[in-house]
């Protein structure tokens, strides 16, 4: 790795699985976007999240891997508070997007949501034209003239490496694109409205290998642009796209550091067991 | 063990069983294609241009149509459909969206026993709340009842189709920063709107052949329609009025009257079904 030193995260303490601490220092990193301190998780009296600590490093891709149901996906699904839609589900402790707590009153979901985009394991084409549905969020928030917004469309789709494609047919229905291209569709519109963070959720998982690698190569160009969180269950992507890894398991956060040093020298055990294909 | 004798019966039941349901299926289809070619037959004698633009005729004179019914029917229904229908798709909203409470429960329980409940019960009670104290039969009772009966129907099939919609496609505007009732305004109803304009077609197919409550609440007039507020002529009570009558031509106009309900009924469901298969497809 050929990062700044600065940029490197400083391990001060390993987390243990029997009981992982609150306290500052299990994973941080110097630029954080995200400071994540003691956020605990709740469905209804399950708890899936326990004292998660960590830094999303800004501008760069963090991934999170482990086993399904150990919590990576609830753990993004709380930095836009997409729990919240649901009855039942509770977030505790504290998430600092630059330095502000946004769990909990005060912050408006809705202007978090703006500035942190979601990609989701299924493409989620609205039901509507190529064009309307990368307008979607601009047209939320701004009454931008024609000339203006079909630029910001244009140049999300180019960011989404979709333009090629769709450029004679803007007005098809945005379903009627292939898998892959509908993925890319859901992130054109995503960056469409500039977020400071993008979330993914797997979004590779319902793709052929050549679409999941157009969505890497992407992932590529977004960095230093956008600070980018993925869940992935596939440890050759953790390792080809992103400059963290964490390994959570059963909702702890099991360790966490770049990614070249968890892939090639992790530290726990379990980690180890886990990207060696031991369990999981 | 099977022995070829218990093969041999198991094998005559199987074909008797087969039998007696083609046979059942049978019965139904006959009698299906027995009433729509009577109706057929004997409507479409009566079906003509003056049908469809002049008053009716005094029994014994020629000619005469039932212009005044034809119209009065489709205002009733439009005016129905123009209250029921924000009215259950607003209600179907609720239900599939916020419904997963006490109150959900019990406006999806009262939905259903309304969408079963008898159209003459619906009839008696706009009577006695409209028609009763004002002493007046008219368009407003009679559009008020055949709205009462739409409204379920709209509502459920509203629910229904909203809830086929993936959580994801919701998250995924709502990621986008989009306020809840944009979200359902400008992608939810979206992508659900054939399944809900085939539910709304189908109410409106089943209120426009209603006589019942009709008989209770506008009645029936032989005239132009006056307004809302007096008697408004419509198909289903003249068919039923000139189908008891003992003149033969008032019976033919009665064929004539059953003819075009049940066509456009048909039209209407057909149109809503094949609207249903194209989003399944797709």
């Amino acid at each position: 790795m050929t990062e700044p030193a600065t940029r490197t995260p400083r391990l001060y303490a390993k987390p243990r699985l029997d009981a992982p601490t609150a306290n500052e220092g299990t994973a941080l990193v110097d630029d954080a976007k995200i400071q994540v301190r003691g956020l605990n998780f709740f469905y209804d009296e399950h708890q899936a999240l326990t004292d998660n600590t960590l830094d999303i490093a800004r501008g760069k891709v963090t991934a999170f891997i482990g086993p399904s149901g150990c919590g990576k996906s609830t753990h993004i699904r709380a930095y836009n508070r997409m729990y919240e839609l649901y009855q039942g589900q509770r977030a505790e402790g504290e998430i600092l997007l630059d330095g502000v707590n946004i769990v909990g009153p005060g912050v408006s979901a809705l202007d978090l949501r703006h500035r942190i985009g979601m990609i989701f394991q299924k493409p989620t084409p609205f039901p509507m034209s190529v064009f309307d549905n990368v307008a979607y969020g601009l047209r939320l928030r701004s009454n931008l003239p024609r000339t203006e917004l079909a630029d910001r469309v244009e140049e999300a789709l180019k960011g989404g490496a979709l333009w090629e494609q769709v450029k004679d047919s803007l007005h098809q229905q945005g379903t009627a694109l292939s898998g892959g291209q509908q993925q890319r569709l859901c992130i054109a519109r995503a960056i469409a409205v500039e977020p400071e963070v993008i979330l993914m959720d797997e979004p590779c998982s319902a793709l052929d290998p050549i679409a999941t690698g157009k969505i890497e190569e992407l992932i590529e160009g977004f960095k230093g642009r956008f600070t980018i969180v993925i869940v992935t269950h596939n440890m050759q992507q953790a390792a080809r796209v992103s400059d963290y890894t964490a390994f959570f398991y059963m909702g702890k956060l099991v360790e966490f550091g770049d990614t070249e040093s968890i892939f090639t020298m992790p530290k726990e055990g379990q980690t180890e067991a886990y990207i060696t294909g031991r369990f999981g | 063990m099977v022995t070829p004798s218990l093969l041999a019966g198991r094998r005559a039941r199987n074909r008797l069983v087969i039998g007696l349901s083609v046979m059942a299926a049978g019965l139904g289809l006959v009698m299906l294609v027995w009433i729509l070619g009577d109706v057929a037959l004997r409507g479409l004698s009566a079906i003509n241009w003056d049908f469809f633009t002049k008053l009716p005729a005094p029994p014994g004179e020629e000619g005469g149509g039932l212009a005044n019914a034809i119209v009065g029917t489709l205002i009733l229904t439009a005016v129905a459909a123009l209250v029921a229908i924000p009215f259950g798709v607003m209600a179907g909203t609720y239900l599939a969206e916020f419904g997963n409470s006490r109150l959900g429960t019990a406006v999806r329980f009262v939905s259903d026993l309304l969408v079963s409940a008898p159209s003459i019960v619906v009839g008696m009670f706009v009577y006695l709340i409209l028609v009763a104290p004002t002493g007046n039969f008219s368009g407003w009772a009679g559009a008020t009842a055949l709205a009462i009966i739409m409204v379920p129907v709209v509502t459920r099939t509203t629910e229904e189709m909203l809830r086929l919609i993936p959580s994801e496609m919701r998250e995924a505007a709502l990621a986008l920063g989009a306020p809840y009732w944009k979200m359902v305004a400008s992608v939810l109803y979206r992508a659900a709107a054939t399944g809900m304009m085939t539910g709304i077609m189908l109410a409106v197919a089943r209120v426009s052949g209603e006589t019942a409550p009709l008989l209770f609440t506008t009645l029936n007039s032989p005239y132009w329609m006056e307004g809302m507020n007096e008697p408004v002529a419509n198909l289903t009570v003249t068919l039923f009025n000139y189908a008891m009558s003992p003149y033969d031509d008032w019976q033919t106009m009665a064929w004539g009257a059953a003819f075009l309900i049940t066509a456009s009924i048909l039209i209407m469901t057909i149109t809503s079904r094949l609207l249903l298969m194209k989003r399944t497809k797709s």
